[in-house]
C-alpha cells in the first residue's frame, strides 16, 4: 500500500510564506489513503525509545547491585570505613577511594567556585559586549576538551612544574608549622591529591562558569538599572541583587560540577598516583580515587571478591554522583519556575 | 559636625569604590586564568603532537616499547566504534527526544525521563564501562569492539535526547496548527515539519555527541579493551585512540609518550573542530 502520496512531499516542503502557488483546485482533493496505523507504531517507537532511557538507569543501578553483591554480602556497609584494599589476601574496603574522590572534588570545587564567578561576572558585568561570544565559546571549547588530554597534559606537563614551582616552596614554608605542615608533606613530586584536585578545577571551571553565566542573565534588567540608578557600583550590584536573585540557580551550578568531579576518571586517573593506602592527610601523597581504582584494576581483577568490590566502590559512586546531580536539576528547575512566575 | 559628616561620607564612598575596583580586578583575573588553561593546554598538545605526527602514525601498527610505530588500528577501531555507536545511539535518541517534546510534555513519563535524561547526561562514564561490562562482557566472556559500540552509543543517548527536545520546543505551535489543519496526520507533522525545521539545532546535537565519545576512555576500558594488531573483527578486542593513548602516556617508553602526544593531538583537533562546526552551523539558522 502506498502510504505517502507525492505530492503531499511537496506541500511540506513549501515554506508557508510562499504559499501554494501553482496549484490548480479546481476538484477537492482525493482523500489520501494514509496508513491508520502509522500514527499508532510511531507514538509507539516515540514512548519505547522513552521507557528505553528509563529501563537503562533501572538497568545501571540493577546490574551495579547484582555485580557487587558479593561484596555487599561481605562487608556490607562497613566496606565505607573500612581502609584496607588487599587483592592478594582478599581483603578490601573503599574508604581510601572514597575519601580520595571526595578530596579531590572538594579541591576542585575551592578552586573553581570563585574562578567561576568572577568568570561568570566578567561575562555579564563587564566584558564589552563584542568580546562577549568569543569569550564564552572560549570558556565552553575548554568544557569540550577531553577529558583525557588533561589527564595527559596534567602529568607531563603540568605535575613537574607544579612540583617544582608549588610544592617544594610550600613545603619549605610550612615545614614545622603544625596542622599546615602537615597537610604539606610528603613527597612534591607533582602526583598526587592535590594535582588530581588542579586539574579537576580546570575541567570543571568550563561548565560552573557556563551555568552561572546563563542564570545571571537571567535576573531582570530592571532590577539592575534599579540598583546602578541608586548609585551601586558594578561590585554590589552583583553580590546584592543579582547573586541573591540567582542563588538557587548558581548552587545547581556548582552542584553540577562536583557531580562531574566525581564521576571524572581519565583526568584524575593520570595524576593521582595510584596508591591504596591512607598514611598521611597530606595533600601532597600519592592516594586513589574510585574512578582510578576502577580504571585500573577492574580490566584485570579476577572475578570473584575483587571484582565485586570495585563494581561496590561504582556503586557508591554512582549513588553519590546521583544525588548530587538530580539536587542540581531540583535547583536549577525551582529558578527557572520563579523566573516564569515572574515574568 | 556637618564637615565630619562629609567627611564619613567621601570615606565611605572611597571604600566602596575600592571595593569594587578589587572585585572588578579579581573578576578580570579570573577570565585571564580561565583562558591561560586552555591556550596552555592547546598550545602544548600541537607543539607536541605535530612532534610526534608522522606519516607512519597513520600506516603503522601500534608498535611494541621502543619500536618505529604508528596509530594506525588505534585511529581505525575508534573510527569504527564511534561510526556505529552514532548510527545506535542517534535514532533511539532523537526518537525519545521526540516523545519528550511532542507526546510526553505533561506526563509523568514525560517528567520522569526528563529528569532521569538529564542525570544520565553528566552521570559518571566509568559506571556505563561497568554496566555494559556485566551485560555484555561478563556474559559472551570476552572483551569486545561491539561492547565498546554499546557503551558508547548509551553515552549518545542522553545527549541526543536533550538537544532533540529543546531544538523541537524551539518550533512554533502555529507551524504544527497549520498542519494539522490540512489534515495531516501527527507522525508526519513531527518527521516533515517540527524535525524538519529543527534539522540544524537536532545536526549540532549529534555532532556534540560525536565529540564527547570520540574522546571518552573510560567506558571503553573494560568493554573493548584493546589491541596491538589491526582488527575489524567487532567480536574481538579492538584497539581506540583513547585507550592507547592512556595506556601509551602512562608508560615511561619515549617513543610510546610521542605516539600518545601524536594521538591527543589528533582527538584534540578532531573534537575542536566538531564543535566550531556545530556551533557554526547552529548560529546560521
Amino acid at each position: 500500500m502506498t502510504a505517502i502520496l507525492p505530492a503531499d512531499i511537496d506541500d511540506a516542503d513549501v515554506p508557508p510564506s510562499r504559499g501554494v502557488k501553482g496549484r490548480p483546485m479546481t476538484n477537492p482533493p482525493s482523500r489520501r489513503v494514509m496508513a491508520p496505523w502509522a500514527d499508532a507504531v510511531f507514538a509507539t517507537l516515540a514512548r519505547a525509545a522513552a521507557i528505553l532511557t528509563l529501563a537503562l538507569l533501572v538497568g545501571i543501578i540493577g546490574s551495579l547491585v547484582v555485580g557487587a553483591w558479593p561484596a555487599i554480602k561481605a562487608y556490607g556497609i562497613s566496606f565505607l570505613w573500612r581502609t584496607e584494599w588487599d587483592p592478594v589476601q582478599e581483603q578490601f574496603g573503599g574508604l581510601v577511594m572514597i575519601y580520595g574522590t571526595l578530596m579531590t572534588s572538594f579541591i576542585a570545587l575551592l578552586i573553581a567556585v570563585p574562578v567561576s564567578f568572577g568568570i561568570a561576572m566578567f561575562l555579564t558585568e563587564l566584558s564589552p559586549s563584542w568580546l562577549k561570544r568569543p569569550l564564552g565559546i572560549a570558556v565552553e571549547l575548554l568544557a569540550a576538551v577531553p577529558s583525557i588530554v588533561y589527564g595527559m597534559w596534567g602529568l607531563l606537563v603540568f605535575g613537574p612544574l607544579l612540583a617544582t614551582y608549588v610544592q617544594q616552596p610550600l613545603q619549605s614554608i610550612t615545614q614545622g608549622v603544625p596542622y599546615i605542615g602537615a597537610l604539606f608533606s610528603g613527597p612534591p613530586v607533582g602526583i598526587g591529591i592535590l594535582s588530581a584536585g588542579i586539574i579537576l578545577a580546570i575541567m570543571i571551571i568550563p561548565f560552573i562558569a557556563s551555568v552561572m553565566r546563563d542564570v545571571f542573565e537571567v535576573t531582570p534588567p530592571l532590577l539592575k538599572e534599579s540598583a546602578y540608578g541608586l548609585g551601586s557600583t558594578t561590585w554590589e550590584v552583583v553580590w546584592k541583587v543579582v547573586l541573591p536573585y540567582t542563588k538557587t540557580g548558581v548552587v545547581g551550578g556548582i552542584m553540577l560540577g562536583l557531580g562531574r568531579a566525581l564521576g571524572e576518571t581519565m583526568a584524575v586517573t593520570f595524576v593521582i598516583g595510584n596508591m591504596n593506602q591512607l598514611n598521611s592527610l597530606s595533600v601532597f601523597e600519592a592516594a586513589n580515587s574510585i574512578t582510578s581504582a576502577l580504571a585500573n584494576e577492574f580490566a584485570e581483577a579476577g572475578e570473584g571478591l575483587h571484582q565485586a568490590s570495585l563494581v561496590y566502590l561504582g556503586l557508591i559512586l554512582f549513588f553519590i554522583t546521583f544525588v548530587v546531580l538530580a539536587f542540581s536539576k531540583v535547583l536549577l528547575a525551582r529558578l527557572k519556575k520563579s523566573e516564569g512566575a515572574r515574568a | 559636625m556637618s564637615a565630619e559628616l562629609q567627611a564619613l561620607r567621601a570615606r565611605r564612598h572611597a571604600g566602596r569604590k575600592r571595593t569594587n575596583f578589587i572585585a572588578l580586578a579579581l573578576s578580570l583575573m579570573a577570565m585571564a586564568f580561565g583562558l591561560v588553561w586552555l591556550v596552555w593546554i592547546l598550545v602544548e598538545t600541537v607543539r607536541l603532537g605535530i612532534d610526534g605526527l608522522t606519516l607512519a602514525t597513520f600506516t603503522q601498527m601500534t608498535p611494541p616499547p621502543q619500536e618505529a610505530g604508528g596509530l594506525a588500528n588505534a585511529i581505525m577501531g575508534s573510527l569504527m566504534m564511534v561510526g556505529l555507536a552514532t548510527a545506535i545511539g542517534t535514532p533511539v535518541g532523537i526518537m525519545a527526544g521526540i516523545y519528550l517534546a511532542e507526546y510526553g510534555q505533561k506526563g509523568w513519563l514525560g517528567s520522569v525521563t526528563r529528569f532521569i535524561n538529564d542525570i544520565l547526561l553528566s552521570a559518571p562514564s566509568i559506571v556505563v564501562g561497568l554496566f555494559i561490562y556485566s551485560m555484555v562482557v561478563a556474559r559472551m566472556h570476552s572483551f569486545s569492539g561491539w561492547a565498546g559500540v554499546l557503551a558508547l552509543a548509551l553515552i549518545v543517548v542522553p545527549v541526543v535526547i536533550r538537544t532533540t527536545e529543546n531544538m523541537l520546543s524551539l518550533v512554533p505551535n502555529a507551524l504544527r496548527e497549520a498542519a494539522y489543519a490540512l489534515g495531516t496526520p501527527k507522525w508526519r507533522v513531527i518527521l516533515t515539519i517540527t524535525l524538519k525545521s529543527a534539522r540544524a539545532g537536532v545536526i549540532t546535537g549529534i555532532l556534540l555527541a560525536v565529540a564527547r565519545i570520540s574522546g571518552e576512555t573510560a567506558p571503553l576500558l573494560f568493554t573493548a579493551l584493546s589491541n596491538q594488531f589491526w582488527s575489524a573483527d567487532l567480536s574481538s578486542p579492538m584497539a581506540s585512540l583513547p585507550v592507547t593513548i592512556f595506556k601509551f602516556a602512562m608508560s615511561p617508553y619515549e617513543n610510546w609518550q610521542k605516539l600518545a602526544w601524536a594521538g591527543v593531538f589528533l582527538i584534540t583537533a578532531g573534537v575542536l573542530v566538531l564543535n566550531i562546526i556545530a556551533r557554526t552551523m547552529f548560529r546560521q539558522r
